[in-house]
């Protein structure tokens, strides 16, 4: 990559997101803010090859993004000239004062709103904070271009038609609107670390290292946030495995079968901090969310360097508390399976079965069960298990692990 | 801008008939704080007739235009600066008057 190819990718990375919170504030309009980030953006690949990388890249291209946008009201709104050039004449509106205000946050805020639909946040997101184009966002989602297009156009009409507020949730509202937005970023890196689909790689490195980075800049503006600190933690020490969770004829490994020598040491010594810090916190009487106990989990696997060297009591102990915050069954069966490397498969087991009702669609419930029965020495019961473990299962990864573990009962 | 609040009901299983007294100190809190602009309980659905003079001469019909469990039993009007401030009375309206409410801005 030549050094002005190199300058570029990095401003569309660091300053994707502030061009378009600036214009947005400035114009009070997605659309036109969207349009003309892109516009610079490609107005920069043709004068930086000229004239060289600015001194100041991000100033350059929120001036010519600005610029780009006045020119095309000017173009296109000829009735509402005199109204138009009244407000883009005006300085930058003041900024309100408050302990956070930052453009990119109020942007992340109005993409995540509660009103619009989980999907909708997450394309808006990806597009209007991540700069992932939309033909990239619906190859991620499996769906046609012009659905993406779709979705993405009515969700930004709603904010427009509703009036959605561009700006900070009031004190009250702000947890809850935080947790909403740390729920986008999880599931795109959900979505990522176990992608869905036949036909889809089973790893979806862009998606994971797109929910890193926009987890990072959240972060960075929230950073007393404890939660915030705890989802980067959970998907540091998640990505951390990420090469070792996949074999080379694509099969899903276990963590018990892992290499643990190909996790990324870096990411695990980060997420290891953070987890440190809202260890501190929690010392310190600051109660901790769901993301925090499962980064604390991560971090307990991550520690050991061999599956039986795993401190397997503080795992079923932070279960413990993670159970009493969100009691769902899901909680419930990623719990057994630390009841069973503590008190034996027959054990967790019989815990399992009590979900059977709750889990009768989840893949990774069947296979728990299959795996214990397995263990159990009940070959016949273990393969019907898998069985519909596999057929439920989305990710190729999965069916190809789940199938092999099948082949090989007795 | 201005939103119109529908209240939802439903004829399977109706919310409580006691709301009244709620439902009017609230509205009293709506017209001091500046919101109120419009609201009203409507009959139902067995009483409405619906029109069609888009051809040759005026159909009417009985009842509403769409057969639904769930039906329109009243609206408000709204002033309210953004969607947030419409979103948190709503939510308010729902408790007061123990029944879904929709929020759709007006164009």
């Amino acid at each position: 990559m030549s050094d002005v190819e190199e300058a570029i990718t990095r401003a569309h990375h660091d300053e994707w997101a502030r061009v378009v919170a600036a214009l947005t504030r400035r114009f009070g309009d997605l659309d036109i803010a969207e349009e003309a980030a892109a516009e610079a953006f490609a107005t920069a690949v043709e004068r930086w090859r000229a004239d060289g990388v600015p001194p100041n890249p991000g100033a350059w291209l929120t001036t010519t993004a600005n610029r780009k946008a006045i020119d095309r009201i000017r173009r296109e709104n000829k009735r509402d000239d005199k109204h138009r050039e009244a407000q883009m004449t005006y300085d930058d509106p003041p900024e309100p004062v408050g302990a956070i205000d930052d453009d990119r946050l109020r942007l992340i805020f109005t993409c995540c709103h509660p009103a619009l639909a989980m999907e909708a946040r997450v394309a808006l997101t990806l597009r209007m904070v991540g700069g992932l184009t939309v033909p990239e966002i619906a190859r991620a989602f499996l769906v046609q271009g012009t659905t993406m297009e779709q979705r993405i156009t009515r969700a930004k009409a709603k904010i427009k038609a509703a009036r959605i507020p561009y700006r900070m949730p009031s004190a009250d509202d702000l947890p809850a609107r935080v947790s909403g937005v740390l729920a986008v970023l999880f599931l795109v890196f959900n979505e990522g670390y176990l992608a869905s689909g036949p036909d889809t790689d089973p790893v979806r490195h862009d998606l994971t290292t797109e929910a890193i980075r926009l987890t990072r800049l959240i972060r960075a503006l929230l950073p007393q946030d404890g939660e915030v600190a705890g989802l980067l933690a959970l998907m540091l020490l998640t990505e951390a495995r990420r090469t070792a969770r996949i074999s080379a004829n694509g099969e899903l490994v276990a963590l018990d079968e892992q290499d643990r020598g190909a996790w990324d040491a870096e990411l695990i010594a980060e997420g290891h901090r953070l987890v440190r810090e809202r260890l501190a916190a929690a010392a310190a009487g600051v109660a901790p969310g769901r993301y925090q106990i499962l980064a604390a989990i991560n971090a307990v696997h991550t520690s050991a360097r061999d599956i039986r060297d795993t401190d397997w009591s503080q795992v079923l102990a932070l279960y413990d508390q993670l159970v009493r915050l969100d009691p769902s069954p899901i909680i419930a069966l990623n719990r057994a399976i630390a009841v069973a490397e503590l008190d034996g498969p027959e054990v967790a087991l019989a815990i399992v079965d009590r979900l059977a009702e709750a889990l009768a669609g989840y893949h990774a419930y069947h296979a728990t069960r299959a795996d214990l029965l397995r263990r159990l020495g009940q070959s016949q019961q273990s393969r019907a298990a898998y069985d519909r473990a596999i057929e439920l299962a989305g990710n190729t990864g999965e069916t190809a692990y789940l199938t092999r573990r099948r082949d090989q009962l007795q | 801008m201005q939103y119109l609040v529908s209240v939802i009901d439903d004829k399977s299983n109706p919310g409580s008939t006691d709301r009244r007294p709620a439902i009017s100190a609230f509205n009293e809190r709506l017209i001091a704080e500046g919101y109120w602009v419009f609201a009203g309980g409507l009959a139902d659905t067995d009483a409405a007739t619906v029109i069609d003079n888009r051809g040759e001469q005026a159909v009417f019909s009985d009842g509403p235009f769409v057969e639904s469990k769930e039906y329109l039993a009243g609206v408000w009007v709204w002033e309210a600066p953004d969607l947030d401030v419409a979103l948190k009375l709503a939510a308010e309206a729902s408790k007061v008057c123990d029944r879904k409410v929709e929020v759709r801005p007006f164009l």
